[in-house]
């Protein structure tokens, strides 16, 4: 019924193979949304906004003194992923974080693929995030990347791709829960008999990801585990503590935590008490003001040092942001045909470096045509969407892409795949196509475990391709089937 | 080198790793969340009993309004700050001022909004249900709805207020893990709530001494019914004394019943029970010159009787009282919640140094 006008338009809807046409995946969804009036869409979206709300499942907005603390959108229609097409997603993501994770370890050692030129040095040795002091340091079980949430994004033809690789701090985790017990509540029928594979397990996988790098100086202690966030004015707060709460694990901030003799302990009504593995939730430019920014009120002085002697273990490691630098994005499918000898399952976007002449040219000869975004921003931030903006937005790119050619890539606009998502508008509401993403989260510990579906982001403005929660982005629940229908 | 640089030295290590470890900061927030809860409580009470007491008292002058607010503001909070942002101290002025005046860090919302953020820094280990219950408190106080229901009938503001407290400690009671964070929980409710039932009879101590013509009049009788309301105490108070209302059996029960939960002794018995949990030590045996001056107390409540009190002054016992109260949540602080400040420039150095040795 709110389904009955749906057009798919020019792009390649989730759910629709063709104006009215459903896919077999989300047969279930349609029969169940037929039966969907806009007053029940709407209690039942009250009620759920009110359930997080309640439940303070809110980011923080800056720049406001006010505190205000708002939800992230929940928009109310899962996205639906059949088995096969999520199995190769898994491999994909696999064989991903496992080249990337080869290539962090080389990179800080023998530096072999920068010696077989795959990779021009300069590259990797000028990168912002390169850590030359972790040189020759070895990580517990050489693990680099314990948590890592990869951006996936789907052309017009429906072939997923890579967009970003998240490998310092990737958030949104608590959402994907939060989102699916929200779904369960809402239309607890059809989630049973639609047969959708649990995320559940993410917290517990994640805690035992952490356990499984504790320093190998413990032996086989049960190691203390904190998860150390910057504080509760961060934005996303509430996910750290949700993590902490799921995991049963201490949520500490710096203040909380004092190094001696190189090694850290938390400050305890007993007194000072070891910690051996601390997930982090602050960039490493934040974690110890003795090595890195001094002036950062939120790190420990002396924590890298500990983690250097071995004796705390941090989760990411110090310096795998070299890997999510958008140039070396672009190297990412030469990176696994080195160290694997496989071709890439999930092909990235096609991506021009303004450091290279030839590219540079066709960048500047076609600003208004393409994305340019800068190597190290995230959240949508510091970045061009060339058919959308202005003559002034276009000339400042162009001078700082000549000023500092290796701090840009460009890449031709994707149109992302849509997905019916409620728009309410004056005379009540429907749903209507939207962009959308999907950010699924990949633990790496004694093996490598991907959540089965991950967070669904949505541009809700009309037309609108940013899907972060900063600009007007909201999410939904993804699930992954346990068949294909 | 100067000795200037050397950092503080820290508490002492100890090698525990059984996951039932409580951060410092984490007992302070659950310490203050809880205290702030029952002070809110407390004060919604004493001015709901208050503001309907006035009701029977219309004819009041200016100078009457003031010597009845007068006290219970300085029983609840800052005359000094009151005064700073009030002419006169009416019904209106008062009632306002504590709360929902931000200004006033003892108001109703000021003590919601910080129990609130401290159960925001210690989300993780409370109950969803807790959290959920001052959070839609917190979302009640800041929405324009809060001060609507206040102006079309206090009593339900406040008993809304009264509610969430008892909503909250109930369900703390039901959903919270009997761990450490459980008795800083307690500590923090049994020492506002023995602190805040002193002050609501020293009311009465401010009340009473001006005009000696209304003892025992109906003003009086009045009044010490709303002391015995201020801390929920009239039913109770009937149930023991089946007799008229007698300020010194008022007062009597209020410092001294075991039965009733929220009397001097039973808040301090509690106290006891948690202090001894905390420290681990046997029963009677204490781990400070403060907790002793506290256990040498309930001793005195054991003995001591309320005319020797009365003899020798209310006040000047409440206001003992209240200074040993004082002293006791020093001593928590120290000994559990505060760990020498972290001197960042101190500690910088330090470890540069370490490392340099090192290389």
């Amino acid at each position: 019924m709110l389904l009955n006008n749906y057009q798919t338009e020019d792009f390649f809807d989730e759910m629709f193979a063709s104006d009215g046409v459903v896919r077999p995946h989300y047969q279930r969804v349609a029969d169940r949304l037929h039966l969907l009036d806009e007053s029940e869409h709407r209690r039942k979206q009250t009620a759920v906004d009110l359930a997080f709300m309640r439940g303070g499942v809110t980011f923080t907005v800056y720049n406001d003194d006010q505190g205000t603390e708002r939800i992230f959108p929940f928009d109310l229609m899962p996205r639906v992923i059949p088995d096969t097409e999520w199995q190769r997603i898994e491999k994909g993501l696999i064989q991903r974080i496992t080249a990337l994770n080869l290539f962090l370890h080389d990179i800080y050692h023998e530096q072999k693929i920068l010696k077989d030129r795959v990779i021009p040095p300069h590259y990797i040795l000028g990168a912002k995030h390169f850590r030359r002091e972790f040189m020759g340091f070895n990580v517990p079980k050489d693990i680099y990347v314990h948590i890592c949430g990869t951006d996936l994004i789907r052309d017009r033809d429906g072939n997923y791709l890579v967009l970003e690789d998240n490998l310092r701090c990737p958030s949104g985790a608590s959402y994907m829960l939060e989102n699916r017990a929200a779904l369960k509540r809402a239309f607890p029928d059809l989630y049973r008999n639609a047969r959708v594979k649990p995320v559940d397990n993410y917290a517990a996988d994640l805690r035992r990801v952490l356990q499984y790098v504790s320093p190998p100086s413990l032996g086989s202690a049960q190691p203390n585990v904190v998860l150390m966030t910057p504080g509760v004015f961060n934005s996303a707060y509430f996910e750290h503590s949700f993590l902490a709460r799921q995991m049963g694990i201490p949520i500490v901030e710096g203040r909380d935590l004092i190094v001696r003799d190189a090694r850290v302990y938390m400050r305890t009504t007993s007194g000072l008490v070891p910690v051996d593995v601390i997930y982090r939730r602050i960039d490493d430019d934040f974690l110890d003001p003795t090595v890195f920014r001094p002036d950062s009120l939120l790190g420990v002085p002396g924590l890298v040092h500990a983690y250097r002697s071995g004796n705390v273990s941090l989760a990411n490691s110090i310096g795998t942001g070299v890997a999510d630098d958008k140039v070396v994005y672009y190297f990412v499918p030469k990176i696994i045909n080195y160290y694997l000898g496989e071709e890439p399952i999930l092909p990235n976007v096609d991506t021009y470096l303004a450091s290279e002449p030839q590219d540079r040219v066709y960048i500047l000869e076609n600003l208004e045509k393409l994305v340019v975004k800068s190597a190290n921003e995230a959240g949508g931030y510091g970045m061009l969407m060339g058919p959308w903006a202005s003559q002034e937005e276009i000339a400042s790119f162009r001078e700082q892409v000549l000023a500092n050619p290796r701090n840009f890539i460009a890449q031709h606009p994707i149109s992302l795949s849509r997905h019916p998502t409620w728009s309410q508008n004056e005379t009540g509401g429907a749903f209507e196509g939207r962009h959308v993403d999907l950010r699924p989260y990949i633990l790496y510990g004694e093996k490598i475990t991907v959540t089965p579906g991950g967070l669904t982001r949505v541009a809700l403005r009309k037309g609108s391709l940013v899907v972060n929660s900063s600009q007007g982005g909201g999410s939904k629940d993804t699930w992954v089937l346990h068949g294909d229908s | 080198m100067s000795q200037s640089i050397l950092p503080t030295a820290q508490k002492p290590i100890s090698n525990r790793r059984d996951s039932q470890v409580m951060l410092s900061r984490v007992a302070n927030s659950l310490y203050w969340m809880s205290r702030y809860i029952e002070r809110s409580e407390n004060v919604a009470r004493l001015l709901d009993v208050n503001l309907q007491l006035m009701l029977d008292f219309a004819n009041f002058n200016d100078d009457q309004l003031k010597e009845h607010w007068l006290p219970i503001l300085c029983s609840a909070g800052d005359e000094e700050t009151f005064f700073r942002l009030y002419e006169k101290a009416d019904s209106e002025s008062v009632t306002e001022f504590l709360t929902f005046h931000e200004e006033n860090p003892n108001s109703i919302i000021s003590c919601l909004f910080a129990a609130r953020e401290n159960a925001r820094q210690v989300r993780d280990q409370i109950s969803l249900e807790m959290f959920e219950t001052l959070n839609e408190c917190y979302l009640f106080l800041k929405s324009k709805n809060a001060r609507q229901v206040w102006q079309s009938g206090a009593h339900e503001f406040y008993e809304q207020i009264k509610q969430y407290s008892h909503l909250f400690q109930g369900l703390t009671g039901s959903t919270f893990t009997r761990n450490e964070g459980y008795e800083f929980i307690n500590l923090g409710k049994f020492l506002e709530r023995a602190d805040k039932t002193t002050r609501i009879l020293d009311i009465k101590y401010h009340i009473l001494l001006p005009s000696v013509a209304d003892v025992g009049g109906a003003v009086d009788a009045a009044q010490w019914q709303a002391i015995l309301r201020s801390a929920s105490a009239l039913e109770a108070y009937r149930r023991f004394h089946v007799e008229d209302i007698f300020p010194n059996k008022v007062a009597e029960f209020l410092i001294f019943s075991t039965t009733f939960p929220r009397s001097i002794r039973a808040c301090m018995q509690h106290l006891d029970e948690d202090l001894h949990r905390l420290s681990g030590k046997e029963h009677r045996e204490y781990k400070s010159p403060e907790e002793r001056a506290f256990g040498k107390l309930i001793s005195d409540l054991n003995f001591i009787t309320i005319d020797e009190i009365l003899d020798s002054g209310l006040h000047e016992f409440l206001q003992k009282i209240q200074i040993t109260l004082d002293r006791l949540d020093d001593h928590i602080y120290q000994e559990y919640l505060y760990h020498p400040p972290v001197d960042t420039q101190a500690e910088i150095l330090l470890h540069q140094q370490q490392m340099q040795q090192q290389q």
